[in-house]
């Protein structure tokens, strides 16, 4: 589904990436983990189509398809879809209002008709309880005033309703408690199908308990260092990232 | 002939068209003398730095033009609130129109300001109120006075609260070439009445027309006042608008100015607070684009104590557009316990889009809490970024994110239709459908 080749990366002439190989398959998940600064983010926006990153090398393939010159929005129309970890907010702009643009905006892409206002609140019904979420919380602004927590959720919502066939998770454990964490992995793993696949970036091995990987890859200095299964996680966990480091620096 | 000097000329014959029966003969006369020595205002004067209007001192201007043409009421319905009812006082190149007017005595007054200058029964009105919280030292606003005779005049009595929002339309039909017109509105609010206004000055088609506006507003003690300013003229139109609110104890007033078109519009916009506990609200949406100029001047004088002054300009600008902000807040040594806030935030979305703004706080009292802040960005990029991650196209992200830096002004319009429609010019002027209303 997503094959990375050598993508090399930059911002500001200041290299991030630096030779990435990564083959994502449908009905995996993939843990991406790394120290700070590894360059997890960047890989993430730079799936996504993040403009401020410039690819230098290498391409990235999504269904066989190259999307290097493809705009966001148009990945987006493809299939990818990427949880912040830091949501912006919209002031003004209901989550539900929000979200019936988006989807509106993706079948458009599609050729299709908007969605009928009937199907859109059945769809929203459905994904939000999923998620636990009330309707109360879909007539706020978009984040604005969110918990950590909160905005999280929504991210995941957002997800739900689009249905993509690439999941990004940036960092969706970070500033989530235990409580939380379980309602956004539940949701995950709920809208898991043979047919969508999975990358989840995160700094500690807490969220793999919840939601499981089958493969996990290090990141460090912008290259994949080592990859393995779950167990590579516990190992990270258990021993930090220093050995890794020394591995590579030896 | 400069057209100073034809506005000069023109007053002898006006003064004798007019006649006795004018009922403010001598606040004319006295402003045709002040318009005399100050002139125009250029640039030189620290007030219309950012501003010239020798661009529009060009055209020989018609002053009376005489509106013979009837306008199809379909023409022109975009204009109005045409979706709820309101009462309406309209005027077409400076004359009113009765047909597509819906003025009233019953209760309350939404009728003419010829009407008030002439009827006796009027005239201890005209006297306490006419001219007398607008500047005379005012260049334009001295030269509106001199010619002053046409306009909306509302009275609101007391613990009357008008039941349907008031429009007060100018339109300009460029039947007749180059217009200047000077229409003047003069409205009372007596004690604890309310009133929600919403004024309009639209061309029905391009060519040059300056509207020299003065508007003087007396907000009894108690009373509530929500004013509206629609300002989405054609390129070919200029507005310089002159407003003045005398405020009484416990009166709330607010004024929401839209500036999203015309040629130049200068927004001088004046409070007076005189009592105590008084809340003035200022509030603007500037989106402009092209080489469009908008300058909007306000002032807020605090003279009494415990009084709340709250200012929110928000500005969008593309192209080659101007913004400028002056926002001066003055507070007396009496005025204790004075709260004055003002925001001014800009975002230029194009290199060459320009902004000037400017806080002035002039603060004699020592117990007080002003807070000021103006900010000058582009949009914020990783948000257009998050927009787009969710499919939704550049174009269509960018309006978002204009609506969310609006959004503060925008939820306080109180007339859920004309919000409606603020949001639908919004989206016009940014050419995007978004499929829902905000």
């Amino acid at each position: 589904m997503l094959t990375i080749e050598n993508l090399h990366a930059e911002i500001d002439d200041k290299g991030i990436l630096n030779g990435i190989d990564l083959d994502v398959k449908a009905g995996e998940v993939h843990a991406i983990m790394g120290p700070n600064g590894s360059g997890k983010s960047t890989l993430s926006s730079v799936i996504a189509g993040n403009e401020d990153y410039e690819i230098t090398q290498g391409s990235i393939l999504f269904g066989g398809e190259d999307i290097h010159e493809m705009s966001p929005e148009e990945r987006s129309h493809k299939g990818i879809f990427l949880s912040f970890q830091y949501p912006v907010e919209i002031p003004g702009v209901s989550v539900t209002n929000f979200i019936k643009t988006a989807l509106n905006a993706q079948r458009k892409a599609a050729g299709e008709e908007d969605m009928p206002a009937a199907a859109m609140l059945k769809k929203i019904r459905e994904k939000s309880s999923l998620l636990g979420i009330d309707s109360k919380f879909l007539s706020r602004s978009l984040n604005q005033g969110f918990s950590g927590g909160e905005k999280k959720r929504n991210e995941i919502f957002q997800m739900a309703m689009m249905e993509p066939k690439l999941a990004i998770l940036d960092e969706t454990d970070s500033g989530l408690d235990i409580d939380a964490l379980k309602i956004v992995a539940d949701g995950v793993n709920a809208l898991k199908t043979p047919n969508n696949a999975t990358i989840v970036i995160t700094h500690y091995q807490r969220l793999l308990d919840y939601i499981i990987p089958d493969f996990v890859h290090v990141l460090y200095n912008g290259k994949i260092v080592k990859s393995g299964t779950k167990e590579l996680a516990k190992e990270l966990e258990a021993k930090g990232y220093d050995w890794i480091k020394k591995e590579v620096a030896g | 002939m400069e057209f100073k000097d034809k506005l000069l000329d023109t007053y002898i014959a006006f003064e004798e068209e007019l006649g006795p029966k004018d009922s403010i003969q001598k606040l004319r006369s006295q402003a045709l003398k002040t318009f005399e020595n100050l002139g125009f205002p250029t640039k030189k004067l620290e007030a219309w730095k950012y501003t010239s209007l020798n661009s529009l001192l060009q055209n020989d201007y018609l002053l009376f033009p005489k509106s013979e043409k009837a306008v199809e009421l379909n023409q022109i319905k975009h204009a109005f609130l045409y979706e709820i009812d309101t009462y309406k006082v309209v005027f077409i190149d400076g004359v009113h129109s009765p047909f597509l007017s819906d003025t009233t005595h019953d209760g309350l007054d939404v009728c003419l300001l010829s009407a008030a200058l002439s009827k006796p029964k009027y005239k201890k009105l005209i006297d306490t109120y006419f001219g007398s919280v607008a500047d005379t030292d005012e260049s334009m606003t001295a030269l509106n006075t001199t010619y002053a005779r046409e306009g909306a005049y509302i009275y609101i009595p007391p613990s009357v609260v008008a039941e349907k929002p008031i429009e007060i339309i100018h339109l300009s039909t460029g039947d007749q070439g180059a217009v200047w017109l000077q229409p003047r509105n003069l409205i009372v609010v007596d004690t604890n009445a309310q009133v929600q206004i919403v004024e309009r000055h639209q061309s029905l088609k391009e060519h040059p027309v300056v509207t020299n506006c003065v508007t003087e507003i007396f907000a009894h003690p108690e009373a509530l006042v929500d004013y509206y300013k629609i300002q989405n003229d054609m390129d070919s139109a200029s507005l310089i608008d002159n407003t003045y609110i005398a405020q009484d104890k416990n009166s709330h007033v607010s004024v929401h100015t839209f500036s999203f078109g015309g040629k130049i519009t200068r927004n001088n916009l004046n409070f007076y607070q005189n009592g105590e506990h008084i809340n003035s609200t200022l509030k603007g949406i500037t989106l402009l684009q092209e080489k469009q100029h908008v300058d909007h001047y306000t002032l807020v004088h605090h003279a009494q104590p415990n009084c709340e002054s709250h200012q929110d300009y928000k500005g969008i600008f593309s192209d080659r557009s101007v913004g400028v902000f002056n926002g001066k807040i003055l507070v007396d040594k009496i005025a204790q316990k004075t709260n004055a806030f003002q925001q001014n935030n800009n975002i230029i979305l194009d290199d060459k889009a320009k902004v000037n703004t400017k806080p002035q706080l002039e603060i004699f009292a020592d117990d007080v809490r002003c807070s000021h802040g103006c900010t000058i960005g582009q949009l914020d990029q990783e948000a257009l970024f998050y927009l787009r991650s969710r499919g939704i196209p550049k174009k269509e992200a960018k309006a978002l994110m204009t609506y969310a830096f609006a959004n503060n002004v925008l939820e306080s319009v109180q007339i859920p239709t004309l919000k409606k429609k603020i949001n639908k010019l919004i989206a016009n002027k940014l050419g995007v459908n978004l499929g829902f209303d905000l």
